[in-house]
């Protein structure tokens, strides 16, 4: 779509089948994908819904002429760290692909440091040699704030920046790119570079998961590793999350596949100490409450930290 | 004159989009990028300067447009070519080459001759333009 | 067919005087496996009405190592078993009574490192006139690494040729000078002029032309290079002449090859008929002075066109690549000599791939590793023109020199316009492959489309459009989906 060049619009029929064209795009496999692969982020899978379908209306409208503009496809993705933010950004790339805004449908991930520079000189050629490979696909900037660095007046980020400017608006046909970071330090960061503001179309914001949400995301995560959880440790996961939570650091779905990394650990160590006695399958597959309990996360609580 | 060095340096020159399959079609192939230009035009001129190094790890022909276009405002007076490069095993060189931007004035070449013993003659093909020192020959 | 077991006698009664069935002399061993350092052959046998045919494959593989008509008892002073040849299997060939597929192993040590005429000398030197045999094909032969790594190769290869042109993604032009005979060396070098200048790669002696009456060697030498020094000024590019430097003798061969390179050619053409011993040495000689090596296979067709008797052709491109040749005219398909499509696929792997898959449907009977060998350019020559260029780029790909003689001579506007055309029509073609477009369909449009833009194009479709040469091949593949895989 985007490499069209000069091609006249069909003539539209009297009747136009929304159906059939979201069923040949090959998008509804991507989103349904989305949906199995992330639990909870309700909001976020109905905003992706909403996008994918303005895009697909927007595509069809412009196969009959009714549009000549191609839409801004820039997007910001707010929220605190672990809460899926790179995983949606990969499926969004693939589901600008299939709908023809994308060339190539690659997802190039990279943070301040692959920008910036540490001497003078040093940014420009490194910020154009991750523009050139992520041309065709989606450039995904974590922490984008941190480009700017006003307090440093010899900080090289605002070349950077100016590059990555002119790129989202120039070749608007050639890639898409999502920031990403905490909602508070982007919002300081929009207000202070408003250029970046108004290129972007589409604000996402991912919440926090809710307990019920990272107990389902820690059990999924432990079977698709060929674990599961007694009924006391599934307990034991549950007060974890909840006393996790309130704790420095908090990383969403990051913290909970930290905790449950140790857990198989303990697991491994606790099964090995039984060295004389002969194991089953099952006790190698299971994790117990005490390989839970024994984090330093409930001996904090229990010291009212 | 026109030099015909290059892959399709017998078709009309190339514009953007139509270096731009070729581009692709290298990229497909996995083959690396490379651009590089020169005011030597001398057939036996194997080392050109390379602009940058070579793109490796490239989806799509966009970025190295985009350096095209670079190094065509720096030296758009003189030539520059586009070749690629295959790593595999049995080739480790290049696979394609071809011009994507020439000199306004190709003057050509001489091709002067040192007269030996009985009819013996040694050729030697001089371009006009190193007449002049790099740097000073196209502009 | 590999029912019958073994007969071989041993023991006292193996050496009694008189004569012997081969397959009793331990010629015939159907439980034998090569071994990785066996050389191999295949033949095609065509017994005498009432041999059989496991009895004449045993002949085959005995006179062509060890064994003679009678016994002897002098094999006793030998380890005579090591040196046998081995037929460990027949095939009766598909849909063909009366011919069979031979196969048999060579020991290692029955060889000379590096030397094709004793390669030659030992599996075709003494067979194909034994009386019991109708006929005898030698259709292909396996080099285990071993043997290949005692060869120098090709002098030049194709990646070295490209870098050395600087010609890289497109196939090579070339055309044969002419009227065939009879132009003096001044004439000559106007042809090789036009044809380069109008933007040909390389021209080509023909094979006959060594040194005759109406031009002396020296005489075309000197003029072709100044014709070539002609073209490479007026166009910026690296030209060549393929100079024949074929002779009587050795010492002629190597006076006009080192004149050749005194005047700066980059490239030596010889003929087939040389013989195998005078072609290594050119191919020693061409690697020592950085020269191409270009052969022209004359003489071939005698014994690689029939079916039933003589040598494949592709055995004869695997010696060559051996004993160091970096050009061998490998067929066209589509021009005015015989080739089948798909055994001409198998000569072209043969030349370029450093390893050739057993492929019965291109005719290669065997896995052949080239242990990183230089690569053979091949060469389609004869009765193609600038309209089949789509079919040839599909056929071949990019690493073949193209060779248009008649079609860039034969031009109606000139030798220079007839060059142009093929040029022109050969970069588009590339040019529209490379961007994705369905060329093999197209071929004829794409053409027409570049022709709009170049006269001399337009004048060759013209003219040359509608020819084609088609003719059924007297030798094609017996490949039948069921065949049986070989040793």
């Amino acid at each position: 779509m985007t490499s069209e060049t000069g091609e006249a619009p069909a003539a539209p029929p009297a009747r136009i089948n929304l159906a059939e064209e979201f069923a040949q795009s090959g998008v509804g496999p991507v989103l349904q994908q989305l949906d199995d692969e992330l639990i909870g982020l309700a909001p976020v899978k109905q905003r992706i819904r909403e996008i994918a379908a303005l895009l697909l209306v927007d595509r069809v409208r412009r196969k009959f002429g009714l549009t000549s503009q191609a839409p801004t496809l820039h997007m910001s993705f707010t929220g605190n760290p672990g809460t899926g933010k790179t995983t949606v950004a990969m499926r969004m790339a693939e589901i600008l692909h299939k709908l023809g805004y994308v060339r190539r449908g690659h997802l190039v991930s990279v943070t301040r440091d692959d920008l910036v520079g540490q001497y003078i000189g040093h940014t420009a050629p490194k910020t154009k040699e991750v523009l050139k490979k992520a041309m065709g696909g989606v450039l995904f900037i974590d922490e984008a704030y941190y480009l700017y660095r006003q307090e440093n007046e010899r900080d090289y980020g605002q070349e950077a920046i100016e590059i990555l400017l002119q790129v989202m608006e120039n070749n608007r046909d050639d890639l898409v790119v999502i920031l990403a970071g905490y909602a508070d330090k982007m919002d300081r960061f929009f207000h202070s570079n408003p250029g970046f503001r108004s290129r972007v179309a589409h604000h996402i914001d991912f919440p926090d998961y809710n307990d019920a949400d990272l107990l389902a995301i820690g059990e999924k995560m432990l079977a698709g590793l060929n674990y599961k959880l007694s009924p006391a440790a599934w307990q034991a996961l549950a007060e974890y999350i909840a006393a996790r939570r309130t704790q420095p650091h908090f990383a969403n779905a990051r913290s909970i596949r930290n905790a449950l990394d140790r857990a198989r650990l303990r697991q491994a160590n606790r099964c090995f100490a039984m060295l004389d006695a002969e194991l089953t399958i099952d006790q190698l597959m299971t994790i117990e409450a005490e390989d839970i309990r024994q984090s330093r996360v409930f001996q904090q609580q229990e010291n009212g930290a | 004159m026109r030099i015909t060095q290059g892959c399709f340096s017998f078709l009309p020159d190339l514009t953007d989009d139509q270096i731009e399959s070729q581009v692709q079609y290298c990229l497909d192939n996995g083959w690396a990028v490379n651009l590089e230009f020169t005011d030597d035009p001398h057939p036996r001129n194997t080392f050109w300067e390379m602009w940058g190094l070579p793109m490796f790890d490239l989806k799509d022909a966009k970025g190295v447009l985009m350096e095209l276009q670079a190094c065509r405002k720096v030296y758009g007076d003189r030539y520059i070519r586009l070749s690629a490069f295959d790593a595999s095993h049995g080739w480790e060189s290049v696979r394609i080459s071809f011009i994507v931007n020439r000199p306004q004035n190709e003057d050509g070449f001489r091709l002067e001759r040192m007269e030996g013993r009985g009819r013996e003659q040694r050729y030697t093909t001089r371009a006009y333009a190193t007449d002049k020192p790099e740097g000073k020959r196209y502009s | 067919m590999n029912t019958q077991p073994s007969q071989t006698v041993t023991g006292k009664d193996r050496y009694k005087s008189g004569v012997m069935e081969y397959r009793k002399m331990g010629y015939w061993e159907p439980d034998y496996t090569p071994k990785e350092t066996d050389i191999i052959a295949c033949f095609r046998v065509s017994p005498q009405d009432g041999v059989d045919p496991i009895e004449a494959s045993a002949a085959v593989a005995g006179e062509s190592s060890t064994a003679t008509w009678t016994v002897v008892w002098t094999d006793r002073l030998t380890a005579s078993e090591k040196y046998r040849g081995k037929c460990y299997r027949v095939d009766p060939v598909p849909g063909a009574p009366g011919q069979y597929f031979a196969y048999i192993a060579y020991d290692l040590d029955l060889f000379e490192s590096g030397s094709i005429a004793n390669l030659s000398a030992s599996i075709i030197g003494n067979v194909f006139g034994f009386k019991p045999l109708k006929a005898l094909r030698l259709e292909d032969m396996r080099f285990p690494v071993a043997y290949v790594k005692t060869y120098q190769g090709p002098a030049t290869g194709i990646v070295v040729e490209r870098e050395r042109l600087d010609k890289f993604g497109r196939p090579l032009l070339g055309a044969t000078i002419k009227p065939k005979l009879g132009l003096s060396g001044r004439n000559y070098g106007r042809v090789v002029y036009e044809a380069l200048k109008g933007g040909l790669d390389f021209t080509k002696d023909d094979e006959n032309i060594n040194s005759q009456p109406f031009m002396h060697w020296r005489e075309r030498f000197l003029y072709c290079m100044e014709a070539v020094n002609r073209a490479q000024a007026m166009s910026g590019e690296i030209k060549g002449t393929y100079l024949n430097v074929t002779g009587a003798t050795m010492e002629d061969m190597y006076e006009r090859a080192e004149f050749a390179k005194e005047l700066g050619s980059c490239v030596v053409m010889i003929d087939l008929v040389i013989g195998y011993t005078a072609i290594q040495s050119m191919a020693k000689w061409a690697r020592r002075n950085d020269m191409i090596l270009h052969l022209h296979r004359a003489g071939h067709s005698t014994y690689t066109r029939q079916k039933t008797h003589g040598v494949s052709f592709r055995v004869i491109a695997k010696w060559m690549r051996l004993a160091g040749v970096d050009h061998i005219h490998a067929g066209t398909v589509v021009g005015k000599l015989e080739g089948d499509p798909a055994t001409t696929i198998g000569y072209y792997d043969i030349c370029r791939e450093d390893f050739n898959p057993m492929r019965l449907d291109h005719g290669i009977f065997f896995d052949q590793h080239w242990a990183s060998m230089n690569k053979v350019m091949p060469v389609a020559s004869g009765g193609i023109h600038a309209g089949q260029m789509h079919q040839l780029l599909n056929l071949f790909g990019d690493d073949v020199v193209l060779q248009f003689g008649g079609g860039t001579i034969g031009h109606p506007a000139g030798i220079h316009a007839g060059a142009t055309a093929n040029r022109v029509a050969l970069e588009a073609m590339v040019f529209a492959r490379n961007a994705g477009r369905d060329y093999v369909n197209e071929g004829p449009t794409i053409l027409a489309e570049a022709a709009k833009t170049c006269t001399p194009l337009r004048q060759a479709l013209d003219v040359w459009g509608n020819v084609t040469f088609n003719y059924a091949s007297t030798d094609q593949l017996d490949y039948v989906p069921t065949a049986q895989v070989a040793g």
